[in-house]
């Protein structure tokens, strides 16, 4: 066995044992219940970290609009799950197709997206994403869809101006959103989408492309001059990453009474980035942890009450400076050494 | 009448994009790092100046300049104590999420201090306002000073960086940090006050963006600060006369896309110009095409 499929079995296991824990925590009542609240969103931020872990830290570019592709997802899904609720009575059938649906409008976005953004670089590509982004939110904000027997009408003012009949429905209501989708995430469901993930990803980086990938992240112009085409590959890393990031959407929406486009704003986009840099960039296993700590973190502190967030922005800025800071390091290797020394090598 | 009084007010709200726009293209320019933090200090000067007036009942101006004075001080010591010992880190990714992270601790402060409900902002401004035309076009005196004070801002910034030693050495460790280091400049000096001037510039845009729309609430800053982050990037960033330039653009097109297309279109807007700038011009209107060298 290999030394990469032995680090990869082990993420894959300890996904695993920390569901089959949470399972018999669960069924012997011992987790209240504003944590099993959080189930499913830690499922959907470890899917999410994951995706974004792909473009910043094996295709290296800084994408700062993630939270966009989570949102074309989201709505996309919830509303073919509105319009099916009378067709497909399967709930579970209903939502795998409404999770594949959430994936491919997110890929077709990323698509979209990449092809003009990735001539860019760096903080360019950074702003223009974290644009996209918000553009995707602004529109779906805008957006009224309603439904009644002649069909689907639209419109960007207002959900009078739609021209329906009285008894038609309406399914997406500009900033209310959409309201009333079945609440079909459960975090078993979460917990496969986080398998699922992890074997697109990890399979992806060490296959051939992935390769071409890390390449031409470590080196544009030598990548290009061996003859691998930079567009392609980086678009594959995007589109891959965008449409994992369009099921976590699937994922959240189903976890929701309400679902409206204000909540996917720069800070979600923000928020899952923090999980990849604290996890380690390119680290799977690493953006596994991260995700699931942060993001159960504020609940935890709950009973700290206001000082809550002060302490998790403490906390961030303080584990920053102690992992990147070049002083930070030197200290860490002279007195902590023996603790640290493992995985310094595992990081080589 | 109404476009000229559209445009006016873009030229307004534009010039305090250009205004914080200014602090995050210095630093930018200087650190090479995205300073999320910024907008925050925005909220901060707006709160310095809430207290002056409120709590201590002072004068205007006084209230100003302790505003300036606060955020100066803000902007070094986050500097010093979050940011200068990541200057050499191994990822440019680290220092970005340390300022997300003081980003959330000057809110929380912030939120902690005065409570997360929106104070209404008094005006500091004592100037009337102007009728023209038989008082079909009103021109506020928030408008006047607000465009009046970034023109004095900006003359006095680019008569600081180019007549000055400071602002010489500046752009020099803008240029190269080694070679600079080697004239015998001080580096950390420098960004340092490069931070000052940002944090004092973001105090003053703080004050006039909350007499202009005079409600205040820990959350504030986040919204320009990303604008003016756009402006920055719009006119190249990196570059002083870009971020002028790109700040009063992003102003017009918002207020302009508000009034003519539609008010909840706006920002995508201005941010779907953004895109079509950097696709046509990838560093920005003002920005250096650099050559990459194998």
């Amino acid at each position: 066995m290999n030394k990469k499929l032995k680090s990869n079995l082990i993420t894959y296991g300890m996904v695993l044992v920390a569901f089959v824990i949470m399972q018999i925590l669960l069924s012997t009542g011992h987790i209240s219940s504003l944590f099993k609240g959080l189930l499913v969103p830690i499922c959907v931020y470890v899917v999410l970290a994951l995706s974004l872990n792909l473009v910043v830290g094996i295709s290296g570019e800084l994408s700062l609009g993630h939270a966009g592709f989570m949102c074309a997802g989201a709505f996309a899904s919830a509303f073919f799950t509105k319009c099916t609720m009378d067709t497909i009575t399967v709930s579970g059938l209903r939502f795998f197709l409404a999770i594949l649906i959430g994936a491919a409008v997110a890929a077709v976005f990323g698509i979209l997206i990449g092809i003009p953004v990735l001539r860019l670089k760096g903080d360019y590509l950074a702003i223009v994403t974290l644009a996209f982004g918000e553009i995707i939110k602004n529109v779906v904000n805008a957006f009224y869809i309603g439904l009644d027997s002649k069909g689907f009408h639209f419109s960007m003012k207002d959900q009078f101006s739609m021209g329906m009949e009285p008894d038609g429905q309406i399914i997406l209501n500009g900033p209310q959103g959409i309201t009333g989708v079945s609440k079909d995430s459960t975090f078993i469901i979460g917990v496969v989408l986080i398998l699922l993930t992890l074997f697109i990803v990890l399979n992806l980086i060490d296959s051939r492309d992935g390769r071409a990938i890390q390449a031409i992240r470590d080196n544009r112009i030598a990548a290009s001059s061996v003859g691998l085409n930079i567009t392609k590959y980086k678009l594959m890393a995007f589109t891959v990453s965008a449409a994992l990031a369009g099921a976590a959407g699937a994922l959240y929406s189903h976890n929701l009474a309400t679902l409206q486009a204000s909540k996917f704003n720069f800070n979600t986009s923000i928020l899952v980035l923090v999980f990849v840099v604290l996890g380690g960039i390119g680290n799977m296993r690493g953006s596994v942890i991260a995700a699931v700590i942060l993001t159960a973190l504020p609940e935890m502190l709950r009973g700290l009450a206001d000082y809550r967030m002060l302490i998790y922005a403490i906390v961030l800025i303080v584990m920053m400076l102690f992992n990147w800071a070049p002083k930070a390091l030197e200290w860490r290797e002279r007195y902590l050494g023996q603790l640290f020394k493992k995985t310094a090598k595992e990081g080589k | 009448m109404s476009f000229l009084s559209y445009l006016i007010n873009g030229i307004s709200l534009g010039s305090v994009y250009a205004i914080i726009a200014l602090g995050y293209t210095m630093v930018y320019g200087i650190a090479k790092m995205l300073n999320f933090a910024h907008g925050d200090v925005i909220m901060v000067g707006g709160y310095a100046a809430i207290t002056m007036m409120m709590s201590l009942n002072a004068n205007p101006f006084v209230a100003v300049l302790v505003a300036i004075v606060v955020c100066t001080v803000l902007g070094i010591v986050i500097e010093a104590v979050a940011y200068r010992p990541l200057r050499n880190a191994a990822s440019p990714l680290a220092v970005l999420i340390t300022a997300i992270g003081v980003s959330y601790l000057l809110q929380n402060v912030v939120l902690l201090i005065f409570g997360s409900s929106p104070k209404s902002f008094q005006s500091v401004v004592p100037v009337p306002d102007l009728k023209l035309a038989d008082g079909a076009l009103t021109i506020t005196g928030e408008t006047m000073v607000t465009i009046l004070s970034s023109m004095v801002i900006m003359i006095v910034l680019t008569l600081f960086i180019n007549k000055t030693k400071a602002g010489q050495a500046m752009l020099a460790v803008a240029e190269d940090k080694g070679a600079a280091q080697l004239m015998g400049i001080n580096i950390n000096g420098t960004i340092a006050l490069t931070f000052a001037i940002g944090s004092g510039l973001a105090a003053i845009a703080g004050v006039l963006l909350c007499s202009a729309y005079p409600s205040l609430s820990p959350y504030t800053g986040a919204m320009p600060g990303i604008k003016a982050f756009v402006a920055a990037v719009f006119g190249g960033i990196g570059s002083v006369p870009g971020a002028m330039i790109g700040g009063i653009l992003l102003g017009i097109i918002e207020i302009l896309g508000k009034a003519y297309i539609s008010s909840q279109l706006a920002d995508a807007i201005v941010f779907a110009v953004l895109i079509v700038v950097l696709l046509v011009k990838p560093t920005g209107l003002l920005g250096k095409q650099i050559q990459e060298k194998v």
